[in-house]
């Protein structure tokens, strides 16, 4: 039996509780990112890439690249606004396989004022509401760094499951540090909406 | 000492050599006609290609070899007759991080059980961490691919990730392990056999691929 959802209500997919999905004017999204991008902690939480700095200017290029080669179905990509404020801060990258119905997802949240405070975690729910109700994903899946135990929570907290850690993955200020990869099923989302209703 | 005179490329019975434009194309074309073969080797959903089409893949990746620099690839070939008999490579390589990911697929029936697998995952591995200087190799390999899981353990690789219910084939989820090996690891083992003779009688099928591979 198929698990599904007891209570079907039509929920905004874009609005959670603290966040909502928006997207941006190209030159406004690539002026911020452009700013966040300068904090190489926030680079080095988000990314196993080396620090690299980007012009406005070629970013707001990229941006409008992804929109002018049209609709492609397995690519969705968010920018995260607070409720609160309206503030942007931050963006989300959805890509999936529709072969095996799996999306894998990547967040950042740029604002430092905003970190710690649960705005990834909802914009996870969020994500996790999209991939499942408006994607049509079997399972949703994501890597993070050993040394980033505050989006562990999150993810957690979200309804993701380890699956295990690739040793010594990446090095990092001369070290070597693990890779957490995490996962979550259709079934386990679909329970956790019940039990949260019941 | 550096061992520099022992052959990177040639192993007992294969060796690794470039893609041959002329010979290659037909060969690959008969393994992409093999669904058994093209499901363990891939997880895009299997389909065949004309002589001509694998062609053009071999430029692409060639292209790739040569643009992003973060791709190795080789024909494996018997050294009896120089027959094309399977593909190695290690891609996705992050030179910062010193990692990568290896791949490994013998195409037609009759050269598995032979050792082939064996031999050239022994090369592969000495290809990435004594030339590469990598720190560590994955492997992603779907669970129902019996072959790749033995190839692996043998080698004494963990089991470091299970992604639950990543796949869909013949109906059901499968899931998809993720198998890591890092240098000290490799160093510190005695070396797999590698010769027709000493391999142990296969369990399973042998290798027909070690793969999984995700596409980009």
């Amino acid at each position: 039996m198929q698990a599904r959802l007891l209570e079907y209500e039509m929920k905004d997919l874009f609005r959670g509780e603290l966040v909502r999905f928006t997207a941006e004017e190209p030159e406004f999204r690539a002026r911020q990112e452009a700013r966040w991008a300068r904090d190489t902690e926030f680079h080095r939480l988000a990314d196993s890439d080396p620090a690299q700095l980007y012009s406005d200017k070629k970013i707001k290029e990229w941006i409008e690249k992804n929109f002018e080669d049209g609709f492609k179905p397995g690519r969705y990509s968010f920018s995260i606004r607070a409720l609160e404020d309206d503030k942007l801060i931050g963006f989300l990258g959805l890509w999936l396989n529709l072969i095996h119905s799996e999306v894998w997802v990547g967040i950042g949240i740029g604002e430092r004022d905003y970190w710690g405070k649960g705005y990834g975690t909802d914009a996870m729910k969020l994500c996790l509401r999209y991939s499942f109700m408006d994607l049509g994903a079997q399972r949703v899946s994501l890597g993070v760094h050993a040394y980033n135990p505050r989006a562990f929570r999150a993810y957690e907290k979200a309804g993701f499951r380890l699956e295990g850690r690739t040793r010594q993955d990446i090095m990092r200020e001369g070290k070597r540090t693990d890779s957490l990869w995490m996962g979550i099923l259709r079934e386990e989302w679909i329970q956790m909406q019940n039990g949260e209703q019941r | 000492m550096f061992d520099i005179a022992t052959q990177l490329f040639e192993g007992t019975d294969i060796r690794f050599g470039p893609i041959d434009y002329d010979k290659d194309p037909e060969v690959e074309s008969r393994w992409t006609h093999n669904a058994e073969f093209m499901r363990m080797y891939d997880v895009n959903p299997a389909r065949p290609l004309a002589a001509v089409m694998v062609k053009k893949q071999y430029e692409k990746l060639e292209k790739k070899m040569e643009e992003e620099k973060n791709l190795y690839h080789f024909m494996i070939r018997a050294k009896a007759d120089d027959r094309l008999i399977g593909t190695a490579e290690i891609q996705r390589i992050e030179w910062t991080n010193s990692n990568g990911q290896i791949r490994i697929g013998i195409g037609s029936t009759e050269d598995r059980c032979k050792g082939y697998g064996t031999q050239a995952l022994q090369m592969l591995l000495r290809f990435a961490f004594a030339e590469l200087n990598l720190f560590r190799v994955s492997a992603n390999v779907p669970e129902y691919n019996e072959g790749a899981l033995a190839l692996l353990r043998k080698f004494h690789f963990v089991e470091e990730v299970r992604r639950r219910q990543a796949l869909d084939r013949d109906g059901r989820r499968w899931d998809l392990l993720v198998f890591g090996l890092l240098r000290d690891e490799w160093r510190g083992q005695a070396q797999p056999a590698a010769s027709r003779d000493e391999v142990p009688a296969p369990s399973a099928d042998e290798v027909s691929a070690l793969s999984g591979d995700e596409g980009a």
